[in-house]
């Protein structure tokens, strides 16, 4: 096979088209969130919304209506009860999301494996980019354009508020608001991208493309552009993968993402010359 | 002639993070152009009281003013040092006070936060990564945020602590410009010996352990009172002319 016939073996197919559109959507979107994602330190948080969705995903599966339907309900359901489980102190908010999520997660699988239901758990957990419909892709674009106006939008209240939370509330700038803000354009990346790379994988296209890039980020333009295109490019690369190999497409494409954060993780890290450290201490006066 | 209205003042404030108070019953007022230092051990209260001065904390009892909003300087040990961020984006994230936060800075706002910088002493370092900067160079980048912000009143939380010397020097000159711009600093530190040189000290542990001129504040009986078992007398004679310092650690 010459490398013509190796990269366009997977286009010829409308489905396998259908499923490079939607990594390279989803890709592009979740990698650039991944930078936030790190920086506001919520990956717990993205596991936690990715696992506690499923029950979701299989009533909406049970009920025979859209993915996006039952994720985006899981994803409120989870949230609203992570919320309330980490009022009481005497848990504590990682406990009481641990709980939860496991709780749910439970949930889900015992829904998944009763005797009514359609055999798609496999698919729920792990995903099936090649399974994207139309209806999917629409929703993929959608996610994108708007996640991609809303990171424009917040931008400079996420700089700041990532960098020195007391500090950006005396700009004006409501740290609990942005917080929250950067959470729900995660549950609506969830949402969509679950369907894509399942409930268990989604977490790698929402974390390992800031791992990959982070080091050698120079701006957060820069690490948002580069998680986008390493984000894209595991997508790629993932479902050619699957193609020539025959291995599960939404693992394929979990396993090149990861691959790329641990590739990026090693390299050095941009240092500027020029801007050593000068010591010593001074008492004040004014 | 009437008294001109504080910039700053406090009356009968009492804090707490949902719990017990965390300060309790503090008053006083600083005028336009005025240095107020506020002295006191970590966990004394004087990072919860910018809060309130801020807005960030509401009073379980008392009240707070402050002329416009206030510019904060955090501790710089308390910011991110990961982040990628230049100097300028540093200065630049005071243009956030305008309000037009969804849109791209205005090009005059990039001349004021390269101004800034310029009077910190950062113009050749504009493009350098804040975690790349020394301590003394972040603080002064965190200061050309505030002077960015254009604030009448500017919190300034252990401004000097872990500074080199250049820096404090360049900190130092800004201040005094800043006074006499009229704008008033509130500057927090443990250090006994630098809060001689302000206007105004107000001596905070818990509570409000006393308010004035240093030369009338700064008694053994008031240092002891804020400092407990923490301070050290190197020379006294007198109630009022007690040299002294503190022994505990900086908090991080």
């Amino acid at each position: 096979m010459d490398l013509v016939d190796f990269l366009a073996a997977p286009l010829r197919s409308g489905i396998e088209r259908h499923a490079l559109a939607e990594v390279v959507l989803l890709g592009g979107v979740c990698g650039a969130l991944s930078f936030w994602v790190t920086s506001f330190r919520l990956s717990y948080a993205s596991e936690s919304l990715a696992h506690g969705l499923l029950p979701g995903l299989v009533l909406a599966s049970l009920a025979g209506a859209p993915l996006l339907l039952g994720g985006v309900g899981g994803v409120a359901l989870a949230a609203a009860m992570v919320a309330l489980a980490s009022r009481d102190p005497r848990i504590g908010a990682d406990s009481a999301t641990a709980v939860v999520v496991t709780g749910m997660f439970g949930l889900g699988a015992l829904l998944a494996l009763s005797p009514d239901a359609p055999a798609r758990l496999e698919e729920l957990l792990f995903g099936d980019p090649l399974g994207v419909t139309d209806a999917d892709l629409g929703a993929a674009a959608a996610l994108a354009t708007l996640g991609a106006g809303a990171l424009a939008a917040l931008h400079r209240p996420l700089c700041a508020v990532a960098l020195d939370p007391p500090g950006a509330g005396a700009l004006g700038v409501r740290p609990g608001v942005v917080r929250l803000a950067l959470l729900m354009l995660l549950a609506a990346a969830v949402a969509v991208a679950v369907q894509g790379l399942g409930s268990l994988l989604v977490l790698a296209v929402l974390v390992a493309p800031a791992v990959a890039v982070r080091r050698r980020a120079v701006s957060p333009v820069t690490a948002m552009l580069g998680g986008a295109a390493v984000g894209s490019g595991c997508g790629v690369l993932g479902l050619y993968a699957s193609h020539h190999l025959g291995s599960a497409a939404g693992a394929s494409v979990a396993l090149a993402l990861c691959a790329a954060a641990a590739l990026g993780g090693r390299l050095p890290a941009r240092i500027r010359r020029g801007a050593a450290p000068a010591s010593g201490v001074h008492r004040a006066s004014a | 002639m009437a008294t001109p209205a504080p910039a700053v003042a406090a009356e009968g404030l009492t804090l707490s993070y949902g719990g017990d108070p965390v300060l309790e019953n503090v008053s006083f007022d600083a005028s336009a152009g005025t240095a107020l230092c506020v002295l006191g051990p970590n966990g004394g209260g004087k990072t919860t009281l910018f809060r309130a001065l801020m807005g960030d904390l509401h009073p379980l009892a008392g009240t707070v003013h402050v002329d416009g909003r206030a510019a904060y300087l955090a501790q710089t040990e308390r910011t991110r040092l990961d982040f990628p961020v230049t100097a300028l984006d540093v200065a630049l994230m005071g243009s956030l006070s305008s309000g037009r936060w969804w849109l791209p800075p205005r090009r005059s706002e990039r001349r004021a936060a390269g101004e800034a910088l310029e009077r910190v002493g950062l113009g050749g370092q504009a493009d350098a990564p804040f975690g790349q900067l020394s301590g003394g160079q972040r603080r002064r980048a965190l200061l050309a945020r505030a002077l960015t912000q254009d604030a009448t009143v500017l919190l300034l939380d252990e401004p000097f602590a872990g500074v080199d010397p250049a820096s404090a020097e360049r900190i130092t000159s800004v201040f005094a410009e800043l006074r006499s711009e009229g704008r008033t600093l509130l500057v927090s530190t443990h250090d006994v010996e630098s809060a001689r040189s302000f206007d105004l000290v107000l001596c905070l542990n818990g509570r409000q352990v006393a308010f004035g001129d240093p030369a009338s504040s700064l008694g053994r009986e008031v240092l002891e009172a804020t400092y407990g078992s923490d301070i050290v007398v190197l020379e006294a004679s007198g109630d009022h002319e007690v040299r002294a310092i503190t022994v505990q650690h900086h908090e991080h």
